[in-house]
């Protein structure tokens, strides 16, 4: 039983000095698939998911969760962003750190969840050393890991894999995984086209801040409708 | 004439006699200054923090201020004590004037700018890279501000020992609200100025020396253990 999905999107517009970085965006989110919003640098992937968040307010439009616009789904979700912001303390404390100010768990409870958190992300080997100090992959793992910890019913993931090399990509990937699996709602994204093949159970294109194309990953991948989608998903150049 | 090495010769006399008027000038001296540390911070530190996070109408101004204060001659807050601690001032009736505390509150208004301005600058760069991570977490504005004067606590040590060095070095305020009267309200810097009016070039030189290679401790040891508290935080122990 979802305690907040679906997340649902009407009319969202957002603008910045006159400009629309987002435009008349209409999307729902439910339970299930692993959602991959994808599209050229600048179409306003990371800017719909921090909308998505609750980092930003919309200009227009509406935002729901389960039909209502509380607050009340701020504490079941989740975001980890594209370059790991990470608090000056143990890969341990960071984990801590959310479960901590939730107030919602003893003491026992963080315990147990940062043990588990550590050892599903391997990061456990180093749970004592200084966050700052970890390599780019592993300070990427840490971050999904402590998002993972609060056990949201979304995890939103902003190009988790930017500047990873091949190795901590199959790692970072890996975890994605198997949080979706464990029943998270994963809506990420990526302009990596080789990772949506990868991961995608559905697609959101997006394309100077408006959805072109939203379906399934194989119709999106295979049969896409606009010349931009296909231009994009073949790798060509676009205008 | 009397030169630098009669200073130090006298510097070591005074210290290695372990002279009684030397020892009570000291002991007050740090009293006063420490205090007016402490009270500085537990000021400085929660007003810099707030103003770098909080928007409200006037912050601004009070930011300019703040700065401005940074550099208020101790002499013009001497004074200001003075009316306000006086028998006709406001604050008469508690007979403070040419106190320790009437020392301690001139220079801890001659230094929470300093603490505050510095924290202020600190928390804004912190801000600028946890806000939107701890937006995320759903913290409190109480737990935001806490968190971001954690992660800040190297900074904001030194801050405070900004503050320390311009309290135990300043003479015009203790000078005004304290009278410089022996047993009672001499310190370092009174105690130097008053040799030298008196002509005793050697002591007041020794004691100068003595006063600095006070603040050179005080700093080697604080530092020793903003070392020692980021090793430990880092490692997991705290907060």
């Amino acid at each position: 039983m979802s305690k907040i999905l679906p997340l649902s999107l009407s009319g969202i517009s957002v603008k910045a000095g006159g400009n629309h970085l987002l435009r008349d965006i209409n999307i729902n989110f439910d339970k299930g698939p692993l959602t991959l919003i994808i599209g050229p640098n600048g179409a306003g992937k990371s800017l719909l998911l921090r909308l998505c968040h609750g980092l930003i307010k919309p200009n227009k439009g509406t935002l729901t969760w389960q039909g209502s616009e509380a607050a009340f789904a701020a504490r079941h979700q989740a975001l980890v962003f594209q370059k790991p912001v990470l608090l000056r303390r143990s890969v341990r404390e960071n984990i801590a750190y959310p479960l901590r100010i939730t107030g919602m768990f003893s003491t026992a409870e963080i315990t147990d969840r940062i043990a588990e958190a550590l050892d599903l992300s391997g990061l456990a080997a180093i749970a004592d050393r200084p966050a700052k100090v970890l390599s780019g992959g592993e300070q990427q793992k840490l971050a999904l890991a402590r998002a993972r910890a609060i056990r949201p019913e979304v995890l939103f993931l902003d190009e988790p894999t930017a500047n990873l090399d091949p190795r901590s990509l199959g790692q970072v990937e890996a975890l994605i995984r198997e949080t979706h699996e464990a029943g998270t709602k994963i809506i990420m994204t990526s302009h990596d086209m080789s990772q949506v093949k990868r991961l995608a159970d559905e697609i959101i294109f997006l394309y100077d801040g408006h959805i072109l194309e939203a379906g399934p990953a194989a119709q999106i991948l295979n049969k896409p409708a606009s010349k931009e989608a296909s231009a994009f998903v073949k790798g060509d150049l676009l205008p | 004439m009397i030169s630098i090495l009669d200073g130090f010769g006298e510097a070591f006399r005074l210290l290695l006699s372990f002279d009684a008027d030397l020892v009570e000038i000291v002991l007050l001296s740090l009293r006063v200054s420490l205090t007016a540390v402490v009270f500085s911070a537990l000021i400085g530190l929660p007003l810099g923090a707030l103003l770098a996070v909080i928007k409200f109408p006037g912050r601004q101004v009070l930011v300019v201020l703040i700065n401005a204060f940074m550099g208020l001659p101790p002499v013009v807050v001497g004074l200001i004590v003075y009316l306000l601690l006086s028998r006709s001032g406001p604050f008469g009736v508690f007979g403070l004037l040419f106190s320790p505390t009437a020392m301690i509150i001139a220079q801890t208004m001659l230094i929470t700018p300093i603490v505050a301005s510095l924290t202020r600058q600190a928390i804004s760069d912190l801000w600028v890279e946890y806000r939107d991570l701890l937006h995320s977490f759903d913290a409190t504005p109480w737990q935001i501000m806490k968190t971001l004067l954690w992660e800040g606590r190297l900074s904001m040590m030194t801050g405070i020992l900004a503050g320390f060095g311009r309290a135990i070095a300043e003479v015009g305020a203790v000078m005004i609200v304290g009278g410089n009267i022996d047993h009672a309200t001499r310190v370092l810097t009174t105690a130097i100025a008053l040799e030298t009016s008196k002509g005793d070039l050697g002591l007041a030189l020794g004691l100068g020396i003595v006063l600095v290679g006070i603040a050179v401790v005080i700093n080697i040891l604080t530092l020793s253990v903003g070392h020692a508290i980021g090793r430990q935080s880092a490692q997991g122990q705290l907060l």
